[in-house]
């Protein structure tokens, strides 16, 4: 998955101009490595054909996790371990026991899934990334087209020249483990439904 | 995106002026480029002499014991638990800007949740130091936490309100941070793209853990708030929920009562709001950010005030009814002597804080006194004046007098390094605030630049010429058609 790559990078700087050529990109069968924005621009994961995150189902696991860790461990305490008489009451107390199972359920899904968003983007401190462009986190919507030994560079210049591009570079850059994992995330513009 | 959002021109706009993504970038970010002022210099410095102080009480009390608080028997809580209540109950309006109003929709948060969110970091963090030092024996404070250990191992109370609150109150810290940090990540990275010097450049590239505003990311980033915005709703809620049981489940004329959660609920978004707005009046004037928390953001936030003033105004008066129509003799006693009393040692609090929480924020009914700044700003003062009253009001006056006459306490006033911890805890708030209205970006700017294209001022005016001219060819086209 590493070594060095080649890439053609457009910038655009609107959004509106962006998905007509994100699409038009694709369609001439380009493969689009990524496209970086300053903002989270809603359905552009749609248009780059990114398959929906399942974050969110990690994060429900985590969650019942919390709760089962938390209900086992008390009723454990409780009913097993060290039984008290508290003044009379039932030591099996759910009522009692619902706020720290509740915390504790939160607490797992909230720490879970920033651990695991981080582990997934590759973020972390101290980590060294390319960057496209540095306007990528300012205004521009930055497109990376990843050339193989086929790709006539020129061409895709001239096409993103075409799709509105305002500054067009070719950079090279080592993908790292962070990078590749496009690979498997996008679909083929063809693979879509109404090509 | 004018594309996929439509948002009705009758709504103010969310950012004046005429702004584009640069612009936007320039306005936020560059006062964290630049020298502080004077004026933040000596702010930073009186917080920090404050923190000192506030260092040097807890030293006193470490050392000498409780007995440097002129707590009593049986006022056994006084400022301490007050200024805890106090303090996480500002916290919440952080929360719930940034958490339930994602939910619901509401575009006027972008501007503040920063701000509101490192205010509730930093508001839990001081409320954290109460009950911490209130231990005495500060050095044995992990035995709140259940940990094997060799006396059994004999674990804590799982069954006792005190112990959620530790549970509550580490979890709400905990996700504050994680949720605020994870929305620092992109405006961080602008902040590194951006930076001139290489000592910014690998601050801010440490800072930013690397983030590249890739569409995948972003993709996550969004499902990831989304989670957070729903976990931490409920979790808000539950946090001043459960601080209330510490009172509500005891037997304590006065703190038994099964209205104490959603009361201190509302309470802690009324007092929360109010600090808000006390920051972010200062805030904007000072970084020149008055085109991103308009005067439209601080109506807002003064409906809200208005709102849970109200609410807290009636769970008074419900408290009152209450302690008639069940006539018990000493609820009644709690409610109509030691409060409702104003002749009685502590009646003049009661009524402060009913002025202070339940008649002043009526004047926000009147639309010119909601977008006053000058007004709004004093009543944020007045109304944090009144909810810290109202702890003290709960707490003071249900032990003060008890049930036993002979066992009636001496009137309570705090000693200098009771008050000096308080001090101490603004210091603390206010230096961690200082440094990250210089270092941090005050407003989430991402989340500006995503709202710009349909709530941004030239962006509206220049939809709303679109939509005229799209309505009078309608006219021309239809309606005249069919004469």
């Amino acid at each position: 998955m590493s070594g060095i790559k080649k890439f053609v990078v457009g910038s655009f700087d609107d959004e509106a101009v962006l998905f007509p050529a994100v699409k038009n990109v694709r369609k001439a069968g380009y493969k689009i490595h990524d496209v970086y924005t300053p903002f989270p621009v809603h359905g552009l994961d749609h248009a780059l054909g990114l398959r929906e995150t399942s974050l969110h189902t990690a994060g429900f696991i985590y969650a019942i996790t919390g709760t089962t860790t938390a209900l086992t461990f008390i009723s454990w305490v409780f009913t097993k371990d060290w039984p008290l008489n508290i003044g009379g009451k039932p030591h099996f107390s759910l009522p009692a026991w619902i706020p720290i199972t509740f915390e504790l359920t939160v607490l797992f899904s909230a720490v879970g899934m920033v651990l695991t968003f981080c582990y997934l983007c590759q973020l972390s401190p101290f980590i060294k990334k390319h960057h496209f462009s540095a306007r990528a986190t300012d205004d521009h919507f930055v497109m990376a087209i990843e050339c193989t030994d086929k790709t006539d560079d020129a061409e895709v210049e001239s096409f993103l020249q075409k799709a509105g591009a305002k500054d067009i570079n070719i950079q090279v850059a080592e993908t790292g483990w962070w990078i590749g994992r496009y690979d498997k995330e996008q679909k083929l513009y063809r693979h879509e439904l109404g090509y | 995106m004018s594309l996929l959002k439509y948002e009705s021109q009758q709504r103010e706009p969310l950012i004046d002026g005429n702004k584009d993504y640069h612009q936007v970038t320039e306005d936020i970010i560059s006062p964290i480029e630049m020298k502080p002022s004077r004026l933040w210099y000596i702010g930073f410095y009186i917080s920090v002499a404050l923190l000192m102080f506030g260092v040097y009480s807890i030293y006193r009390e470490v050392t000498y014991g409780i007995g440097q608080w002129n707590l009593n028997k049986t006022i056994g809580w006084g400022w301490d638990i007050t200024n805890f209540v106090w303090w996480v109950g500002i916290g919440h309006a952080g929360t719930l800007i940034s958490a339930i109003l994602l939910l619901f929709r509401q575009g006027w948060r972008t501007g503040v949740n920063r701000a509101a969110e490192a205010m509730t970091i930093f508001a839990v963090m001081c409320a954290g130091q109460f009950p911490i030092w209130h231990m005495g024996r500060v050095w044995m404070a992990f035995f709140v936490l259940p940990y094997p250990n060799t006396r059994g191992p004999l674990w804590v109370n799982f069954n006792s309100p005190l112990l959620w609150d530790v549970f509550a109150i580490s979890t709400y810290f905990t996700v504050s941070l994680l949720f605020w940090y994870s929305g620092l990540l992109p405006d961080f990275a602008t902040v590194r793209d951006r930076a001139k010097t290489k000592f910014r450049k690998m601050m801010y590239g440490v800072a930013a853990f690397g983030w590249t505003g890739s569409t995948k990311h972003w993709q996550r980033f969004e499902s990831l708030s989304l989670v957070l915005a729903g976990l931490s709703t409920p979790l808000v809620l539950s946090v001043h929920t459960i601080v209330s049981f510490d009172f509500a489940t005891s037997v304590v004329p006065g703190w038994h009562t099964t209205i104490f959660p959603p009361y201190f609920v509302a309470g802690a978004i009324f007092s929360g709001f109010a600090m808000v707005q006390t920051l972010l009046i200062i805030v904007r004037k000072v970084l020149n950010l008055q085109d991103y928390i308009t005067i439209g953001h601080i109506e807002a936030m003064n409906k809200v005030i208005v709102l849970t003033g109200s609410i807290v105004g009636i769970a008074y008066l419900t408290e009152l009814f209450i302690a008639w129509y069940g006539q018990n003799p000493y609820e009644i006693h709690a409610f109509f002597q030691n409060r409702g009393n104003i002749f009685s040692p502590y009646g003049w609090s009661y009524y402060l804080m009913m002025f202070c929480n339940v008649v002043s924020p009526q004047l926000f009914w009147s639309k010119k006194l909601r977008r006053n700044v000058s007004v709004t700003f004093f009543m944020s003062i007045i109304v944090n004046i009144g909810m810290w009253y109202e702890r003290f009001v709960i707490i003071v006056t249900s032990v003060y007098r008890d049930f036993l006459p002979s066992a009636w306490s001496t009137y309570y006033s705090p000693s200098i390094y009771e008050i000096g911890f308080y001090l101490g805890t603004f210091g603390l708030f206010f230096t961690c605030f200082f440094l990250f209205a210089k270092y941090f970006p005050v407003i989430a700017v991402a989340e500006i630049k995503s709202i710009l294209k349909t709530s941004g001022e030239n962006y509206k005016v220049k939809m709303g010429d679109i939509e005229k001219a799209d309505a009078e060819k309608f006219y021309i086209e239809e309606v005249e058609h069919a004469h």
